[in-house]
């Protein structure tokens, strides 16, 4: 019995292995299941986003930058435009012998012995199928030699590439603008934005207008395996080339008047009364914008903005100052329309004006004697305003100045435009917590004190007396007949302007008028306008009781900033100007006579280009 | 004391009885009695392997299907060859191969190649990797133990000792390679057989929670500083996103971006264009799974579970103890390499370097597979006889 005992031993044993077989059996089904669980996750349920994923690996876009749009003047001329350069890349795997390839290239164009070092250095570094650039900045004449021997210069890839240029260099900088490199802060996560071609503008109109100026960018989806090397091209969006954005500046017109300041810095706006177009806002001292769109140096930078005549800020819309006796309509009209004063009121200049304890100086000491509101403006009485001043308070020459857009940013399309600034009692409460004093009133009836505007601000404002007494809202893009409407009127009765517009025209052809040596000697392009001059320095009482310095005596610094604002034909009025000349001394002596130039020539091109 | 291993028959009756047998079993009918399922689905699995090579290589044969495909005729006249052999032989020849086994082992120690983890001798024809052959033997080596122990005996600690070193001195020494992966599976082979060997089930458990134990020991003393970042990477795969991270995540890319019907053959976008990285040995199955999509990965799961079946069902036909113990381990040697590779590449296993069974570029798995296959064929074969 004894076997018989072992067989039913080996036999049970037989029978665990087989029922253990049958648990581990199980046991690797329950494995699968596991792993098809999964796989039915991943390739089921996930399936859609892990299809997005790989796609992001093996699509990849390539970006080529549109061609920037052209900017150009009223007149079709180029202001802003490219050029192509062409540059040489050489494929290192395609190549053979790149050290003989570089010796061929270096005998059509030259290869300085550093650039080719870089070269070789660069191609150690990266994967053989991804091209190295051995040329930059070449000339067509460069590249026609390269091309021509093509079949012997294997791997070898010409690229073109454009360059911002600015024909008329830094006569339009301040309105052109220019482009640069993109900055980090620029950055939108734009794939575009990152190639290193891609040019964005930085000020000016290239600034304002970057958008229709930048175009589409042209568009590859390639397909890359892992190194990067493209295998496919996929899809290819041409892009659309930048549009051309037309100013309504004259580029002939803003080298002119550049001129006309010869060495001295300031600014000048000349408008369409009509319509606000911009036909010339020159700012002095200017700059070259051709530095900009390759990088400028460090040095370049510094002096530009170390500057003391601040070549960089654009003056015409950026440059604040105390308007002067330009002012002086805006207080004439607040006068008129209060009620307080009437045509014909007189008043009588001694030359000085007490009112408390202070003493307020005409400019002219022996005083204008008696005078009514067509006189003070002709000859410019500072007396006469003091009174209107003291009569009708800050607030009313507040409003006025307001509803003539002062005091507040008018809104060009250019970047860096500043509000300038117009007291008020609310003002001053808030800024020096102090109230508003009456002798501040008198100050700021003759355009001194806290008064400040921009050279466009003052030109809108005359645009807008010689329009008959509609707000413009100034710009520098062209804009074709209908896109103008009518601008908004201010509400001023027209005899009322009328009055001023006439003292105006006083100014430059009354004998006694302060503007009369710069009238335009032409008899249908005479203008009318306003002389001002913008105190930079507190005239002293000590210097009062001795002598008043004449600008000539005092340091350049502290001269008088002369202005004057005009428009003509005073017969049917149609351009305004606005011009400022920093420490000019008197607005009749040295900004007249830019003005009435500016003016002469604004008519004389209209004419030239008129379409009869 | 009671003996520890069974008294001994006759051996002369015995060797006459079964030379009588051999000569009136022909080769034909042998070939006959073969598991011709199981042959079918090893080489519906392997023409898979094949055809997922050509892939890989951009569609072409070189340079991996063409060799791939010698070797697989190699294994299959080696299986056949094993098939049509008296079992008996595999029994008595256990301890042979293994010894065999072990020196190879330790020879790839002194002269054996290789970079990282891998070492192997170089045979001219192909690399041998010493640590795969020694899977087969120490099945063989075990089931043969067990074969040889009386039953009752196997829960006496004395009994368990042979086999803990058969098991431990292989598996130190391919740690020492160091590699990690195959010295687990060696460890997890050996715990296969001798549970099946009918260890008492309590006995498990404390072998497992000793193991628990033991894990932050052999974290700071045993584990390689890559073999911790591989653990840590699979945690979480985010840590390491250009190193063994990238790998998973660009495999399940590639399984995920499959779907349901995959990108076609030679189509696969992760594949082709080398985000997925070893992808005609380790990751073979993503390419596979991101080809074919999820109907060909269900497809191969369930040739392999079709494998795996024919194994118990030849197991069951078998009447000894040594042949049911080699079936089951072999079998559970197949299923290892599986689970573990597509469950790395699927990102629920760490990165452990486990080929994919029979489609895998690489001959010494390929052989060795083709080699257990024989023995089961073989088992099969003589099912019957002891």
């Amino acid at each position: 019995m004894r076997r018989s005992a072992q067989e039913r031993n080996a036999e049970r044993h037989l029978a665990r292995i087989s029922r253990r077989g049958l648990i581990l059996g199980a046991g690797q089904l329950a494995g699968f299941g596991l792993l098809a669980g999964r796989m039915y996750q991943l390739q089921v349920v996930e399936a859609s986003q892990y299809a997005v994923l790989a796609d992001e690996n093996r699509i990849d876009l390539r970006y080529a930058v549109a061609p920037r749009g052209v900017i150009v003047d009223r007149f079709g001329q180029p202001l802003a435009t490219n050029r192509t350069t062409y540059r040489i890349a050489a494929i290192p795997e395609q190549a053979g012998d790149l050290e003989a390839l570089l010796d061929r290239l270096d005998r059509l164009a030259p290869l300085a012995p550093e650039q080719r070092q870089r070269v070789l250095e660069q191609v150690r570094r990266q994967r053989a199928f991804v091209p190295v650039i051995t040329h930059n900045n070449l000339s067509w004449r460069d590249i026609a030699r390269v091309a021509a021997r093509s079949a012997d210069l294997p791997g070898v890839e010409i690229a073109a590439t454009d360059e911002r240029v600015y024909p008329v260099g830094e006569f339009c900088a301040h309105v052109v603008g220019y482009v640069g490199a993109v900055a980090k802060k620029d950055l939108t996560g734009d794939p575009v934005l990152s190639l290193p071609d891609m040019r964005i503008g930085k000020s000016g109109a290239e600034r304002v207008y970057d958008t229709s100026l930048r175009g589409q960018a042209a568009r590859r989806q390639v397909e890359v395996n892992a190194l990067g090397r493209v295998i496919r091209e996929l899809d290819r969006d041409p892009g659309k080339p930048g549009r051309t954005v037309r100013l309504a500046i004259d580029a002939e017109l803003q080298r002119q008047g550049a001129d006309l300041f010869g060495q001295e810095t300031g600014a000048a706006v000349v408008m369409d009364i009509h319509s606000g177009q911009i036909a010339a806002l020159i700012s002095r001292p200017s700059f070259d914008p051709g530095l900009f769109p390759d990088g400028i140096s460090h040095a370049n930078w510094n002096r530009l903005l170390n500057a003391p005549d601040a070549p960089l800020v654009n003056k015409a819309i950026a440059g604040q100052y105390a308007p002067g006796s330009t002012f002086k309509m805006l207080v004439a009209l607040a006068g008129l329309e209060s009620g307080q004063i009437s045509p014909t009121t007189p008043f009588h200049c001694t030359g000085v004006m007490e009112l408390g304890n202070g003493r307020f100086h005409c400019w002219h000491r022996g005083g204008h004697g008696t005078v009514n509101v067509h006189d003070a403006i002709v000859q410019s009485c500072d007396i006469f305003f003091y009174e209107v001043a003291r009569r009708i308070g800050i607030e009313r020459i507040a409003a006025m100045a307001r509803r003539f857009g002062l005091g507040g940013r008018m809104g060009i399309d250019l970047p860096g435009e500043q509000p300038g600034l117009i007291p008020d009692k609310a003002w001053k409460l808030r800024r020096f917590g102090r109230p508003w004093q009456i002798g501040e009133s008198l100050v700021a009836g003759i355009g001194q004190g806290y008064v400040l505007a921009t050279p466009l601000q003052l030109a809108a404002m005359t645009a807008c007396l010689a329009n008959g007494g509609r707000a413009v809202k100034p710009a520098v893009m062209a804009q074709t007949g209908d896109g103008i409407g009518r601008p908004p009127t201010i509400g001023i009765a027209p005899e009322t302007l009328a009055i001023v517009r006439k003292a105006m025209i006083g100014v430059t052809s009354d004998p006694l008028g302060t503007a009369l040596a710069a009238q335009i000697p032409h008899e249908h392009m005479q203008m009318g306008g306003k002389t001002g001059t913008s105190q930079v320095r507190r005239i002293s009482q000590r210097e009062r009781r001795t002598r008043v310095l004449r600008n000539e005596e005092r340091p350049r610094e502290e001269r008088d900033h002369a202005l004057f604002v005009g428009f003509a034909p005073v017969q049917a009025p149609r351009f305004a100007v606005s011009v400022i000349v920093e420490h000019g001394g008197g607005g009749s002596r040295v900004a007249a006579p830019i003005a009435a130039e500016l003016l002469r020539l604004s008519q004389m091109r209209l004419l030239r280009h008129s379409p009869t | 004391m009671r003996p520890l291993l069974p008294p001994r028959r006759s051996q002369t009756a015995l060797l006459q009885a079964r030379s009588r047998e051999d000569e009136a079993d022909t080769i034909w009918r042998r070939v006959l009695r073969m598991d011709w399922l199981l042959i079918v689905l090893i080489v519906a699995l392997a023409g898979i392997g094949l055809a997922i090579l050509y892939s890989a290589a951009d569609g072409s044969w070189q340079p991996w299907a063409d060799r791939q495909a010698v070797r697989f005729g190699i294994g299959l006249a080696l299986m056949l060859t094993i098939a049509a052999t008296a079992f008996r032989i595999w029994r008595r020849f256990a301890y042979v191969f293994y010894a065999a086994a072990l020196l190879l082992l330790v020879a790839v120690e002194l002269v054996g190649v290789g970079d990282g983890s891998q070492r192997w001798i170089s045979l001219g024809f192909m690399n041998l990797q010493p640590s795969e052959t020694m899977k087969v033997a120490l099945v063989l080596a075990l089931a043969r133990y067990f074969h040889d122990l009386d039953a009752n005996q196997i829960d006496r600690a004395i009994a368990l000792i042979p086999p803990a070193l058969l098991t431990a001195v292989p598996a130190l020494l391919v740690m020492r390679q160091p590699d990690l992966g195959t010295a687990t599976i060696l460890i997890v082979l050996a715990a296969t057989v001798i549970f099946m060997a009918g260890l008492a089930w309590w006995k498990f458990a404390l072998a497992a929670i000793l193991a628990a134990a033991a894990g932050p020991v052999a974290w700071q003393y045993l584990l390689h500083d890559y073999q911790r970042d591989r653990i840590l990477t699979f945690l979480d795969p985010s840590r390491d996103p250009h190193g063994a991270g990238y790998h998973i995540l660009q495999s399940k890319i590639g399984l995920g971006s499959g779907g349901l019907f995959g990108k076609g053959f030679t189509g696969g976008t992760q594949s082709q264009l080398s985000f997925l990285p070893e992808k005609h040995t380790d990751f073979i199955f993503t390419l596979l799974a991101e080809e074919f999509g999820f109907f060909g990965s269900i497809l191969l799961v369930s040739i392999m579970i079709g494998i795996l079946a024919c194994c118990y069902a030849v197991m069951a036909r078998c009447q000894s103890v040594f042949a049911r113990l080699l079936v089951v381990g072999l079998a559970a040697n197949f299923f290892f390499y599986a689970f573990i590779n597509m469950g790395m590449v699927m990102g629920v296993l760490p990165v452990v370097g486990v080929p994919l069974p029979m489609v895998s570029y690489g001959g010494t798995s390929m052989l060795t597979l083709m080699i257990g296959f024989g023995f089961i064929q073989s088992a099969n074969v003589h099912a019957g006889r002891l």
